[in-house]
Order: C-alpha cells, then structure tokens, then sequence
C-alpha cells in the first residue's frame, strides 16, 4: 500500500470514514475545522450524513441520536467546545452508547487560543461531564497514528458501549505526514439494542441505563475497572536504565524522543515513557522501568502541571515527580535535556526522596 | 359506531397527576401510530419534564436527550434511519426554554420530524416555575406576584417564530374539550403524515392544564384555558403542506 | 345505526386506573357520570356510570386523561 500525504485532522476524518463513521454532527472551532470541511464532502460520497450543527451542544446531541440508531457517529471540537460537548458525552456514557469524540487541543481556559497545547488533559481524562463514567482516551503522536487510534477507538467504542476520545493537539492535527490509510470497513448499524423501530419486538429505551440495571454501582465500576486493565496502551523508550525518565504524550512526546537521544549521545541515561492511552493511564509501563529511577519528568504544553499527577499515582509517590511545562510553545529538546541534568544535579531532590 | 379501545402502545398506566392533559395527549398519539401502521418504526425523543415520565408508559423505541435537547437526538436518528417515524415529546419549559435552540434550528433546516409540544405554561416536574409560556401576571412559585412581563419578556409564542421558515405543518390544539381533543388528534396525523411523506418539519403544541401546578381544579384549569390563555396562542393549524394557512 | 346493533356498544370502566379528575364527569353530555362513595386502591373516588342515561357517545374516552373508559362490543 502507497502512503499518502496528509493533514492530521484530515487523516483523523478519512480514517473515521474508513472505520464506518457515517454520521457526523459538529461545529467550527479552530484547529479542528478540517475535520468538519473534509467530512462535509466525503461523508456523503460514501452515503453518510455530515450536518453542521448550531452549536456543539447540538451536534454531540446529534451524535446522541445517530448512535441510538446503530450507526458509527463522530464529532469533533477543541477547547471551548470541547466544555460543550461534556453534557452530551455523559449522556452518551450513561445510556452506554459508542460514539467518537476528537478534541484537537488548543492553549488555555476560557477563550484562550488556538496555539498548539495541551491544557484539556484533566476534562478529557477525569470524565468532563457530570458523574460516574470514564472515556477511553487515545492520544496520537503524529498523522499516522491519529489514522490507526481512529479506528481503533471506533471499535472499543462499540466493544464497551462507551464514547471513546482521540486527544490531539493543533501541532498533530495541523501538520502534514505520509500515512498508510486502512481499507474501508463497512459496520452493520442493525445492532440488537439500536433504536429503530420495535418491530414486532420489545420496546427500546436508551436512557440512563442505571434505571435498568440491578446493583448498578457494581455493574459499572466492574465495567470501568475491566477497561482500565485490558487497554492501557504505552511506548516505552530506554527507560530500563534510565536515571531519568521523561513521561509525555501527543506532540511533547516527539520532542522528548528527540531529547533522549540526544541525552544518550552525551552519556546521560534519559528513557521516555509515553502514554497512548491517557485514560487508562498506562501504570503497567511503569513496571518497566528502572527500580533505580531517580526521578520522573513530565513535559507537556500547558501552563499548569496535569499530567504530573497520573505520574504521581503511577510510581505511587516512591520516586520524585518533576514536570516541564511549555505553555503555548514546543520546548527545545536541548532544554529538555538541561531540565533532565539539573534533577539528576539536584540535591534538594535527594533529601526529599529520604524524607 | 366503532368500538374505541384504549391503543395497544399504552402499555401501563401513566404516571401523571389528576387532571394533567399528557395522558390524553399520551393516547391520542398512540391511536395515530397504530392507525397508520407506523407504531413498529416509531422512535420517540424526550428529554426531561413530567413528559418523559412516558418512556416506561408508552411503548415504542424512545431515546432520552439531556433536557431541552429532544430535537437535536431527533435529528441524529432520522438523518441515519430516514425509514422511521421519528418524534420528539416535550413539554413548553424543555422545548422552548432550555432546547429553544434546538427546536427552532430544526424547524429551519426543515429537519423532517414530527415535534410535539405539550404547553401548560410553567416548568411541571420541577414545581410549577415560570416558563417562557407563562402568561403575564402568571403566578407561578418563581414568579409570585406574576409574571412581570417588563422584566421577563412576553409569552413566547412559538408558531409566530417558526410560521415564516419553510416548514411541513404548524398546529397549535387544546386538550380542554373533546371537540378540541379530536382536533388535536388529527392535527397530530396531519403532521406525522407530512413526515412519512417527507414533507418536511411538523410541529404540532397543544394547550394542556396543569390542575396541580396551577393550583386550581381541573374544571377551573379548563374554565381558564379557554377563556385566557387561548386568547395568547390562538388554535388552529398555520401552515399546512409548506404553505401559510392564516396569511 | 339500529337499536338493536347499538345495545351490543357498552361503556367499559377500567376503575384501577382512575385518578378522580372528573374530566369525564365535566364533559358527559347527559349527565350519566358521577361520583361515588366507592374508592379504588389508589384512594380516588369511583366514577359512576348511570347505564339508563348513557348513550355509549364516548366522549368519557375522549376525554379521560388515564384509559378509563372504552367503549367495547359485548356479548
């Protein structure tokens, strides 16, 4: 198969199609546009449904409905609009539906920006809507694989019944990259569960499904709990000898490879673990690492440390967890490497570990 | 004389108060699907309010949107399954407070549903609170001196926001009476025909007492329906086949 | 209609579901509906129907908020 030289959210939408998305319901929203321009001609070639709705609270409703139906549906936002879509997606959750959402992360709270950054790592991870749910959280690191977590989060999404998130960011999203795209996949939406009509059956009702289910707190912690054991997904990069070890995910975690080689160049043992998976966050990845590890260094583009916490939990606090924050801009790599050499330099650092 | 038996649809008993016009609404509506064959591919959208106490009671497909969002969940499943009769039921507070977004921008696109509005005129589940239905000079328990329209706006009234879009079918009804009843039952055939022949949006609202809320007998919920608040939302259907009826 | 086809036409009362609204007993044209001393089990009032003044019109059924009343042939 030939690659193809393609926009991330371009690549996000063409391989949302190829894994049987036909129904797309969404809002403009800097980075993430493309994807609502793409799908506006593609979905109807292959007989889908893309319709602009009058704001993110209708279109991740929209979503509600198509997914009701049986049918792969998706929306898409960032930022602003990702705060939007949260009353939708804990109806989705709750009434254990699939759907895909993406949210191509902008800079900051409120209106913000649309610099590259990732500052919606808690709503995405920590459930962004009200109540008991948790999504399953990708996050691509370059085009191509933004197309393989597509698909992949369609198909855990119907696997659990459960909204599945891409966290992107306006660097992946924006830049362009050679993939290798999946074939079309066509998805039976006659699900036994899809509202369509009773025929002849039952009635169906897709609403919470608490009001249906006996022992509903355990159901649904059992359920959560099986995801958080079988999907964690992780990259880990010369972190069984590593003194220091950076953890980052999407576009940080690009430059922190480049940081650990050019540490190893100079001698200094700096591994990278990167999440693929930020809900469930990858604790077994950690296992892999050095037992001397002196210490953890988050890098993210943020103004406040998020990732940092996961961390903390992870290596449940035994070893030093230090964060780099890039705000709005892509750190230099070097400066990534100075960070990593002033820790293992540090001698406040050492007195804290024997506390 | 035919038999008239309750619709097979109703399942159980509803679950309102004495009094309440849903249940009739609640029937007239299931004596509509079965009688045009439409009661196996039926989806039903409702959000929240005294009007999705029918998703146990009424026993076709439903989908329960978050509150004011009926219409949006609508359109994601007719747009996929354009073969259903696809519906949203809602009360006056959650269609046109809350999902007066939703609403009207599915009557713009001209989105091919079927909408009912039951209309009592205050906020039910939650205790009798002002709608934007309320009437001026409305008592209701956010609005205990009345409704002060200087302050809270006018009565909206939604046929005169939707009768200039391009859509299907327009009707506003009353379950005060049963000549009135009948009316709405045909009102609500008319409309979801006009979407089996894909004739584009339907909307039908219907003026319903609200005896507990009100905080008046059933009689004198009736007594005022027709003698002040059909003067604000006038009955009648308004546009018909796309075309205005009353210009 | 003949009289003898419409006699087999009764006005059937279902009076487990009845909440007392007396919607039926506002509407009915010849005053045949009426309370009584009787109460179901949720406590509301039965409805009484005087056989005598009914002329099986349905318009109790029309009106009922809660499928009280059918009008069913009976044998």
């Amino acid at each position: 198969m030939s690659y193809r030289l393609m926009k991330g959210n371009d690549a996000l939408a063409e391989a949302a199609v190829r894994a049987g998305c036909r129904f797309f319901g969404g809002y403009p929203i800097t980075p993430q546009s493309e994807i609502l321009e793409y799908l506006s001609s593609r979905l109807p070639e292959v007989g889908g449904t893309f319709l602009q709705a009058e704001s993110e609270l209708s279109g991740i409703n929209m979503v509600y409905g198509a997914a009701a139906a049986g049918f792969r549906a998706m929306t898409s936002s960032s930022g602003p609009g990702f705060s939007l879509l949260q009353e939708g997606i804990s109806y989705i959750a709750s009434a254990e539906l699939p759907a895909v959402i993406v949210d191509v992360q902008r800079y900051g709270s409120g209106l913000g920006d649309i610099f590259q950054a990732q500052s919606d790592y808690h709503q995405a991870t920590r459930g962004g809507g009200h109540g008991d749910y948790r999504m399953l959280v990708f996050a691509p690191s370059s085009v191509q694989e933004s197309v393989d977590l597509m698909g992949l989060a369609f198909d855990k999404a119907e696997q659990y019944r459960n909204p599945c998130l891409i966290l992107s960011d306006a660097s992946i999203a924006q830049m362009m990259e050679p993939v290798k795209l999946p074939e079309m996949q066509e998805v039976d939406p006659d699900k036994p569960w899809a509202a369509k009509g009773k025929n002849g059956g039952d009635f169906k009702r897709i609403t919470s499904t608490m009001y249906y289910i006996e022992d509903f707190d355990g159901y649904i912690k059992a359920k959560f709990d099986s995801m958080a054991a079988a999907e964690q997904r992780w990259e880990n990069v010369e972190v069984e000898d590593a003194d220091i070890v950076l953890v980052a995910y999407g576009i940080s975690s690009r430059i922190c490879k480049e940081a650990v080689a050019i540490a190893r160049s100079r001698g200094i043992r700096l591994g990278l673990l990167r999440p693929i998976t930020l809900w469930p966050f990858p604790t077994n990845a950690f296992k892999e690492v050095n037992s001397e590890v002196k210490a953890y260094l988050t890098v993210e583009l943020s103004a406040l440390p998020k990732l940092e916490d996961d961390v903390k939990i992870a290596c449940e606090m035994k070893t030093p967890v230090k964060h780099f924050l890039g705000g709005a801009n892509i750190p230099e790599s070097s400066a990534i490497v100075e960070e990593a050499v002033s820790i293992l330099n540090s001698r406040e650092e050492v007195s804290w570990l024997k506390n | 004389m035919a038999q008239k038996l309750i619709p097979e649809l109703l399942v159980e008993d509803n679950k309102f108060c004495p009094g309440c016009g849903h249940g009739i609404v609640n029937r007239v509506l299931a004596e509509v699907l079965e009688e045009l064959g439409l009661a196996d591919k039926a989806v039903g959208s409702l959000a929240v309010g005294c009007g999705c106490l029918m998703m146990d009671t009424f026993g076709t497909d439903w989908v329960q949107a978050p509150h004011g969002r009926a219409a949006a969940v609508a359109v994601g499943v007719k747009r996929v399954r354009p073969e259903c009769c696809v519906f949203t039921y809602q009360g006056d507070g959650d269609s046109l407070a809350i999902g007066f977004s939703e609403t009207m921008y599915a009557a713009i696109r001209n989105e091919n549903i079927t909408a009912i509005i039951v209309n009592n005129g205050i906020f039910g589940m939650t205790g009798g609170q002002m709608a934007p239905t309320s009437l001026p000079g409305q008592r209701t328990t956010t609005s205990p001196k009345g409704r002060d329209a200087a302050l809270t706006g006018q009565p909206l009234n939604i046929i005169n926001q939707m009768k200039n879009l391009p859509v299907g079918y327009l009707a506003r009804g009353s379950v005060d009476t049963a000549k009135e009843i009948n009316k709405v039952k045909k009102y609500i055939r008319t409309g979801i025909e006009t979407q089996m022949k894909g004739g584009g949006y339907s909307m039908i609202e219907i003026l319903s007492p609200c005896p507990t809320n009100w905080k008046m007998t059933l009689q004198n919920s009736l007594d005022h329906i027709r003698s002040t608040v059909r003067a604000t939302y006038p009955l009648g259907e308004f546009v018909k086949d796309g075309e205005r009826t009353d210009a | 209609m003949t009289k003898a086809s419409k006699k087999r036409l009764h006005m059937v009362q279902h009076h487990e579901r009845c909440k007392g609204c007396g919607f039926c007993i506002l509407e009915c044209p010849k005053e045949a509906l009426s309370v009584s001393d009787d109460v179901n089990r949720k406590g509301y009032p039965l409805v009484k129907l005087d056989e005598e003044k009914c002329i099986v019109c349905a318009i109790c059924h029309t009106v009922c908020p809660d499928y009280v009343f059918e009008r069913r042939e009976v044998a």
